[in-house]
């Protein structure tokens, strides 16, 4: 049985929160501006936390299930985090406070920019990106700004690879570059030939994913960042799957001038149903001048006696401002919080569990679904949803059966360049029991796929609703509770 | 997999039915199958426009995939499909006929010669699969 | 901690894997970078951070501390107990973004009714999932109405009335795109009606973007404006404090096209800086050139109303560089917020929190109006947010109120040049009579000394 919407379950006359009465004398209102009816809803407390405790029980979440989806790092999300971003000193200061009344707030941010470049390699740093992709835009602006600063203004082309996230073309074209693909060799690398025809002055650089969304370690990383160098453009690093090099390796080392963090995949803060995230983007030295306003700096040095002042300083060629004020605060603290509890082995540990995690449960699965690229994988994997021999079975099959086994499927048909794509990437706060059962039920749905393929299309069966209508929603939108009219 | 044999094709899988200096065009079986159920569809030129070939001239939107339709040849519209975007199912259902997109009068002879004939078609959407 | 496995665990996937040690994981990274020493603090355990953590939050001074009469786009508001006790919940918290309905039917419900009641306090058709906040939704609006005429028309009108920071964003998203931004030049007149930038507006316009209320507090009607838009097939876009919108008439009922605006207000902590919301809303046909998530209602399988994403083809991971934008992660735990916080207050409690924001701003704009030496910068009516002139520079104001732990207005000589000595000072509900009758006081002591 489904929950009642709100405006089912209101109820005139009834208000969840009472305020005071004013204290004050009572202004006049100015004519013609006051609303004539308000079509909210009305519910008391109860109705309020009734409803939406019982919304909350019909979700899937970490903390009630494992979710294998790649290029997510979907990873437990520490409950200190919940405290330490509510302590009243980080919840209660206001952006615009002046910096001597909230010195706690920058210095907890210029550390969390000097770990992350630290973790990085990178020379500069911007906390101010809302999400990956906000970050991704903000690195593609970067490289543009540089080579116009330089008068370079032939480079308008920017490389990604076929198998690549959805959000690297949209970004490049949001920042007026045209997109140019390039195709993955046979071992899911970036195929060289390919990547060298495309090396001239036109160039303005290459986003890569490292690994990549098949979850590869380009084997010729060094090689492809060479090249791009060579023919004058940058790389951008997209830095999704960056659980996997924790400690292992620093992107900045081996020569990506500007990459994005995902706090939200890399350094476990929650999900939230869709957001917020929080994208830091790290620089080279020769793109530190270009990032956005305001950058975390020290405004007057420190000594024996005192700390150092900080405050908001605006870089010499900055790109400007990607949003308002400078960054998901309350996300930073989460993501201070979790490196300050892991230091620099533990964040190794990290990146070592992960992959182990991911290349056991590849071992357990290989043998009964196809992997198109047999390499040993870093935090995530991509195999086949499908097999020759049961053609009616597709990955979205698979995806909801795995629904009846309390198991959240992986990331369906993405990369797009495998067929039928499950993207899996465990992370490494999954336990082996964990793991053990999940390879259990995929095993169990390939058999049922062959002899009993109707269980897998009339999946799920167990969940609160089966499998939805969605040319139905496309076509008869419907977006609001009742329909919204605009009454004039 | 329906290929009419009076009509010629492109890669970008749009046919086209030449009549004189007359064409129409829609977008193939093979497309509309690709696409599945189609919700949405609009057609972005009107009477008159003057088109080169290869120009986008509406937007095709399933649950699953998004897809733009271009003009294989250059010329001037003639007319376009009012009916295509309160039924864009009819795409589905009916490629070639109910659904054709706009009507074109073709301006640069020699464009059509490096269109796909029935054959070449049936070939090339093999290939895909 | 939250690492679960034991060395008999690792010793049995080392083996299944076939392999000898975890460093054999990492053969295709090349030799000469790998494991480099990463130069962090110890790990600390839990106690330890928190009591770190603590410290440093004790470092700041908050809006506990001190009495905020400080707005400029975000806000000091309540904050009901229950939009915190819902949002902690782990399944909400912890839940990835909806796309197998199935097993999210919670998270989608909500957003449905966060859609609905936005669109309800906008006056607009629909709206999406949200925007990062009120300035990236802006920068979505100028995209959106850029696309809509497919680059046929490039000139965006801003209102030099608009928030700054908003004006910034999209003048950055503005890079490598052919708009052209107009409206805003620092000689303008800011104390001119919004109805001054009918003139501007030509068959080239792609959208006007106005502010409700205005960065200054003040209140227009637009009705006028958007009329002149649309007769030269321009498109409107106005931003809005949706606290407002539980007194003041939306700006749906002025022929708006687009609604966008900062969601913080509605039940999200100031927290320095964000998260925040974004609210995007529009009309019913523009909703495919609009970027974001939606949801929609639909039925499953088994004939049980159900909701899920949809129009999905519009969004990066399927139109790719097509898409309108590069959008993804919406703010779904902010808008489970903001949707617990206006459905607790409901109809009545939305307009009692604007009433008295209001009553206490016009006590406050009032009182300071009576002190020699200052004077309210502008007789157009507002909200809950005024500019009144200073007798000294605004910075040194704002000292002496920090000694009173009072934190002023905003100076507005950072970002308008020919308002050295204007401050806005925001009201709002949590302010008492008390705290507003201290900051008369403490500002007298200006005028007079």
């Amino acid at each position: 049985m489904g929950e009642p919407q709100l405006c089912d379950i209101s109820v005139s006359g009834r208000q969840g929160i009472n305020f005071p009465q004013p204290d004050v004398p009572l202004a006049s209102f100015p004519e013609g501006f006051i609303r004539e009816d308000l079509p909210m809803p009305e519910l008391s407390e109860l109705d309020v936390i009734r409803h939406y405790t019982r919304l909350s029980q019909l979700n899937y979440s970490i903390d009630t299930g494992y979710y294998p989806l790649g290029s997510c790092t979907m990873k437990y999300n520490p409950k200190i985090n919940e405290e330490t971003a509510r302590y009243p000193g980080f919840a209660f200061t206001h952006p615009l406070q002046p910096i001597e009344t909230v010195q706690g707030n920058l210095a907890l941010m210029y550390t969390l920019q000097e770990w992350l470049k630290e973790i990085g390699g990178f020379a500069g740093m911007t906390l101010q990106p809302a999400a990956g992709a906000h970050g991704e835009l903000t690195g593609v602006l970067i490289i543009r700004s540089y080579h116009r600063s330089r008068a370079d203004n032939k480079r308008d082309k920017i490389l990604i690879p076929d198998s690549a996230h959805g959000t690297n073309p949209a970004t490049s074209a949001m920042s007026g570059l045209r997109v140019v693909e390039i195709k993955s060799d046979s071992r899911g690398n970036v195929d060289l030939d390919a990547l060298r025809q495309e090396c001239d002055d036109t160039l303005a650089g290459l986003m890569l994913t490292n690994p990549n969304t098949l979850g590869l370690f380009d084997e010729h990383v060094e090689e492809v960042i060479r090249l791009v160098h060579a023919a004058g453009g940058l790389v951008y690093g997209d830095g999704a799957n960056l659980n996997a090099l924790l400690g292992i390796i620093r992107p900045g080392d081996v020569g990506f001038d500007v990459m994005h963090f995902n706090l939200h995949k890399t350094f476990s803060t929650p999900h939230g149903g869709g957001g917020p995230g929080s994208g830091p983007v790290g620089v080279a030295a020769h793109l530190v001048d270009f990032l956005p306003a305001p950058v975390v700096g020290i405004i007057e040095e420190g000594d024996q006696e005192m700390p150092p002042l900080y405050g908001f300083i605006t870089p010499s060629k900055s790109i400007g401002r990607m949003k308002s004020f400078h960054g998901h605060f309350g996300m930073l603290v989460r993501a201070y919080t979790y490196i300050s509890m892991h230091g620099g082995p533990g964040l190794r540990k990290i990146a070592e569990h992960a992959v182990l995690n991911a290349n056991y449960l590849l071992a357990l699965i290989k043998g009964t679904y196809h992997l198109p690229y047999d390499r040993l994988c870093m935090h995530e994997f991509v195999v086949e949803g499908q097999w020759p021999d049961a053609p009616e079975i597709h990955a979205l099959d698979i995806s909801k059966r795995l629904m009846d086994y309390k198991f959240h499927p992986p990331t369906n048909y993405f990369p797009l360049i495998v067929h039928e794509a499950l993207m899996v990437e465990p992370t490494e706060t999954e336990s082996k029991e964990t793991l053990d059962a999940f390879a259990e039920a995929l095993i169990k749905i390939a058999d049922e796929a062959h002899h009993d393929p109707t269980l897998l299309k009339e999946a799920p069966h167990v969940t609160p609703v089966g499998r939805l209508d969605e040319v139905k929603a496309a076509k008869e939108l419907v977006l609001c509770c009742g329909v919204a009219t605009v009454d004039k | 997999m329906k290929i009419p044999s009076t009509l010629k094709y492109t890669e970008s899988n749009e046919w086209i039915n030449l009549e004189g200096k007359t064409g129409t065009i829609g977008i193939s079986d093979y497309a509309q199958d690709q696409l599945s159920d189609i919700v949405f569809a609009e057609v972005i030129v009107n009477e008159g426009d003057i088109l080169k070939k290869g120009d986008s001239i509406a937007t095709i939107e399933s649950v699953k995939a998004a897809a733009d339709v271009y003009t294989p040849v250059s010329g001037k519209v003639i007319s376009v499909n009012e009916d295509l975007g309160r039924a864009p199912e009819v795409i589905n259902t009916d490629p070639y006929g109910a659904a054709w997109i706009i009507k074109i009068e073709l301006n640069t002879p020699g464009e059509t010669n490096s269109l796909m004939d029935a054959a070449a078609y049936e070939k090339f959407v093999q290939e895909q699969q | 901690m939250f690492i679960p496995h034991t060395s008999a665990d690792r010793a049995a996937m080392l083996r299944a894997v076939g392999i000898e040690k975890l460093d054999d994981l990492f053969k295709d990274v090349p030799a000469k970078y790998r494991f480099p020493t990463l130069n962090l603090p110890p790990a600390l355990s839990e106690m330890e951070v928190s009591r770190e953590l603590q410290d440093i939050s004790l470092a700041n001074e908050s809006v506990h501390d001190l009495v905020c009469f400080l707005g400029a786009g975000v806000y000091n508001h309540y904050i009901p107990a229950a939009v915190d006790a819902i949002i902690r919940r782990g399944e909400f918290l912890t839940a990835y973004t909806p796309y197998q309905p199935e097993l999210s039917q919670g998270t989608l419900q909500v957003i449905f009714e966060y859609q609905s009641n936005v669109a309800a306090l906008t006056g607009m058709e629909v709206c999406n999932a949200s925007h990062y906040d009120g300035a990236t939704a802006v920068a979505e609006a100028v995209n959106m109405a850029y696309a809509n005429f497919r680059g046929k028309r490039t000139k965006i009108i801003l209102s030099p009335a608009v928030n700054p920071q908003y004006r910034q964003t999209v003048r950055t998203y503005a890079e490598g795109s052919p708009v052209v931004l107009v409206g805003d030049d620092p000689q303008s007149d800011l104390k001119a009606n919004p109805d001054s930038l009918i003139p501007l507006i030509d068959v080239d316009t792609a959208l006007i973007v106005v502010q409700y209320p205005d960065f200054f507090g003040r209140i227009y009607d637009y009705t006028k404006l958007a009329e002149a838009a649309h007769a030269m097939g321009a498109l409107v876009a106005v931003s809005v404090n949706p606290i407002a919108l539980g007194l003041l008439k939306a700006p749906g009922y002025m022929n708006a096209d687009i609604v966008t605006g900062e969601g913080q207000p509605l039940g999200i902590p100031l927290s320095y800086g964000g998260p925040y919301l974004g609210l995007f809303a529009t009309r019913k046909e523009y909703v495919r050139k609009m970027a974001g998530r939606l949801t929609g209602e639909t039925v499953d399988n088994r004939g049980q109303r159900a909701y899920v994403l949809t129009l999905t083809a519009r969004e990066q991971h399927i139109r790719r560089e097509k898409a309108t934008s590069n959008i993804c992660t919406n703010q779904g735990l902010m808008a489970l917020a903001s949707t617990v916080y206006m459905s607790l207050l409901g109809k009545n409690g939305l307009r009692q929190v604007a009433e008295l924001c209001f009553h206490k701003a016009h006590y406050a704009a009032q009182a300071i109006t009576n002190l020699s030496g200052y004077s309210i910068w502008s007789s157009t009516p507002f909200f809950n947010e005024f500019v009144i002139q200073t007798p000294t520079p605004v910075s040194e104001i704002n000292d002496l109120l920090l000694d009173h732990d009072i934190l002023g207005g905003y100076d507005l000589s950072q970002d308008y040049s020919d308002l050295s000595r204007h401050m806005l000072i925001a009201v709002t509900e949590m302010n008492t009579r008390e705290e507003i009758d201290r900051l008369v006081e403490v500002l007298s002591e200006v005028s007079n000394g």
